[in-house]
């Protein structure tokens, strides 16, 4: 009498049950993160005006839990790139988003961070996704304030979403 | 209000100053050989007290390819004045303002950086707007505009 | 992706004047260009002796953006936006600078509602700029409160202008031989109601600020110029007067519907980071006494001159006339042909003098458009000022300057 053999799982596969609590932790942690966000705000023009803007009344970024600027790289989580970004600066950039540890999140804030604006020539960095990897993109010339706080929820979506690994296979 | 160009024509005269009445303000045209002799004279005696700017326009490809051009103020009698020079795009130099005024230093280093002017005894002509290792000067008519020059290499 | 050190080695975009110390005890310290205290993108390098500030050496052009050669390849017209982003914080006041040096090349003259419309404008944008100088350097002394109000009334402004330019911050308004709209219905009665609301917050401001001892002691004999040291370092505008000289373009070489106006100059006594404080609460107040006398005479009539070479005809004629289409399209396609020729107009920027020199060639695209802009000479001197003070005064100092980084670095 021949029974069909038992499939033994192969060590590393994940149970159900493992995936089930494995996306609740992700959903914790995505939810804490994304109401406690760090900006650094890497202020170089016109588009500095605008976050002025919106981090005071009647714009309140704290509403978001976005409000505390945090100014040295390795207390921050969010870098919002806000302003043109020349040739020059990109060293500065590049070094201070390299200082930021993990998670951290980019957000290209106006078309000059986001794609060069109408800058097209010799001096201004083409956006700043050819030096960093960004997570949102806030277009605007500066954005107006409404712009700024819908890249913040978008962020806060895409962090929700994401996947949160408290243990990686580097650390 | 202002100086009278009489005054300023019988003072610089030709044939080395030509002292003519512009659309907006007396403008002198000199041999950059006589510049730092004008401009002492229009410091001390025309009261030109505050070096407003200095720039560089590129004639390419008529030659002489630069003319350099100078404007004052005077916070006494509210006058201005424009001085222009031109230089050639073998030799581009011209003295520096530095002994007179030191507002001339960001600014000389400014057009030294945009057109290759050389300022003969300003001791700083280190990059000011563009940075440590850019080729060129960028205002310059013959220097494409598209052409960047990265510091950091793009990602992928 | 882990920290770990980069491919490539980081070049440092700027050679440092000194990097060595003339003395054992001295440290050389970096302070930016990504700073919170340095407004926009400045590096000042500094050499200290215990928290005193033996010399410093100050870097400009991480914003420099390439305006000058960008204007070489478009229209007199289209580069109007460019001329905004110059002082981003006054920017109306840098398009009608920008038009009026090519309105003098041109040998155009505005129409009367034209000028008076440009200086009430010009006077608004200099409270927003002033607003948003002290604001900010109050806030980096550590008066959150002050900052909130000033920038809350500053907010109102940047909503009311929007109304009539449709942008908050950078307008593109101004026009060669003109302006892009006129005054939409009940804007004069909303300006009315914003300036009764700005007295009464500055008022507050005052009542924290001009008296309070930790602010004067922060402020009073910090960062001093002397008037002599001020105009051989070519510092204009509300420096030039904190040190005591009352010189004001708007009242020594009168330009736009300045002479007809009542106001005064406000000068200060030392030159220090107080003088330029009060000096600068003083002329928005001045600004909005001149607000208040052009609303009243503000005369009728059209906003743009009707000369064919550079205002764009009505729409309803270009859809049906030949003429007007035929202009409509050489002024957009080639854009208003400027007599050759050059010129230098000034205006009283917040920072001081405001200076376009435009040079034509008889086309509609410039030969070559300079600014001189204020804030990039002033840092030329700047040192003047920090020098000798403790490093906690850099902050202050370098505040009261109002360095608006699209205008030093262009």
């Amino acid at each position: 009498m021949a029974r069909t053999p038992i499939p033994i799982q192969p060590a590393g596969t994940k149970t159900a049950a493992f995936e089930y609590l494995t996306t609740k932790k992700d959903e914790l942690v995505g939810w804490a993160r994304k109401f406690s966000l760090f900006p650094y705000p890497f202020v170089t023009a016109c588009c500095a005006m605008e976050f002025m803007a919106v981090s005071s009344s009647p714009y309140d970024t704290d509403r978001f839990g976005a409000a505390l600027p945090r100014f040295s790289p390795r207390q921050a989580d969010l870098l919002m790139v806000v302003g043109t970004v020349t040739h020059k600066q990109a060293p500065v950039l590049y070094k201070v988003y390299e200082q930021m540890c993990e998670p951290k999140w980019v957000m290209a804030f106006g078309v000059c961070a986001t794609s060069g604006g109408f800058y097209q020539n010799y001096a201004a960095v083409q956006g700043i996704d050819k030096i960093i990897p960004v997570d949102v993109y806030v277009p605007g010339c500066p954005p107006r304030p409404e712009t700024v706080i819908d890249g913040i929820m978008q962020l806060q979506d895409k962090i929700a979403r994401s996947r949160h690994p408290i243990m990686t296979k580097d650390f | 209000m202002g100086v009278e160009i009489g005054l300023l024509q019988q003072r610089l005269a030709p044939p080395d100053y030509d002292v003519l009445s512009g659309r907006d303000m007396p403008v002198v045209r000199l041999p950059p050989a006589r510049l730092l002799n004008a401009v002492t004279l229009l410091k001390n005696e025309f009261h030109f007290d505050l070096f407003l700017d200095v720039t560089a326009v590129d004639w390419l490809p008529r030659q002489p390819r630069f003319e350099v051009v100078y404007h004052f103020y005077s916070t006494r009698h509210f006058g201005r004045i424009r001085l222009k020079t031109a230089v050639t795009e073998g030799d581009p130099t011209v003295d520096s303002l530095v002994s007179l005024y030191g507002s001339a230093g960001y600014m000389e280093r400014e057009c030294h950086d945009m057109y290759g002017i050389a300022f003969r005894g300003n001791p700083d002509l280190r990059p000011i707007l563009l940075y440590e290792g850019f080729v060129g000067h960028p205002l310059r008519k013959d220097y494409p505009k598209l052409k960047e020059q990265p510091l950091v290499p793009y990602r992928k | 992706m882990n920290t770990k050190s980069p491919e490539f080695e980081l070049p440092n975009p700027v050679r440092p004047a000194f990097d060595a110390t003339g003395h054992d005890d001295h440290v050389i310290v970096n302070i930016g260009p990504s700073h919170p205290a340095t407004h926009g993108t400045v590096q000042i390098i500094a050499e200290l002796d215990g928290e005193r500030v033996v010399r410093t050496d100050v870097h400009c052009g991480y914003l420099h953006r390439g305006f000058e050669k960008e204007c070489e390849s478009h229209t007199w017209h289209n580069l109007i936006p460019y001329v905004d982003r110059l002082n981003y914080v006054s920017a109306l006041i840098n398009d009608f600078a920008y038009c009026e040096a090519v309105e003098t090349l041109a040998g155009v003259a505005i129409t009367p509602r034209c000028r008076h419309l440009r200086t009430l404008l010009s006077e608004y944008s200099r409270i927003v700029d002033h607003l948003t100088c002290v604001a900010a350097g109050l806030m980096e002394l550590g008066a959150m409160t002050a900052f909130l109000y000033l920038v809350m009334i500053r907010d109102y402004m940047y909503e009311h202008i929007a109304d009539l330019t449709g942008a908050r911050v950078t307008y593109t308004y101004g026009r060669i031989g003109g302006l892009a709209r006129d005054l939409p219905d009940g804007w004069l009665a909303r300006l009315e109601a914003i300036l009764d609301q700005y007295e009464m917050f500055v008022g507050r401001v005052h009542g924290l600020m001009d008296r309070n001892r930790i602010f004067i002691d922060r402020m009073r004999n910090v960062g001093v110029i002397s008037t002599a040291d001020a105009i051989h370092w070519g510092y204009t505008g509300v420096i030039l007067r904190s040190t005591g000289v009352p010189r004001d373009l708007r009242r020594d070489t009168p330009y736009l519907a300045y002479a007809d106006l009542d106001f005064e100059v406000p000068v200060g006594i030392n030159g220090d980071n107080y003088d330029r404080y009060y000096v600068r609460m003083r002329e928005m107040d001045e600004s909005v006494h001149m607000i208040r006398q052009l609303m009243d005479s503000l005369p009728a009539g059209p906003i743009s001159v009707d000369d064919h070479r550079f205002t764009l005809p009505e729409k309803h004629l270009v859809y049906t006339e030949i003429e007007s289409l035929i202009n409509h399209f050489k002024l957009v396609m080639d854009g208003p042909q400027v007599p050759a020729g050059d010129a230098y107009a000034a205006h009283e920027s917040p920072n001081g003098e405001l200076g376009f020199y435009i040079v034509s060639t008889g086309s509609g695209i410039p030969a070559k458009v300079h600014v001189r802009a204020p804030s990039f000479v002033h840092m030329g001197g700047v040192h003047r000022m920090l020098d000798g003070y403790q490093l906690a005064d850099i902050v202050p100092t370098f505040g009261s300057i109002n360095m608006i980084g699209g205008e030093c670095d262009r």
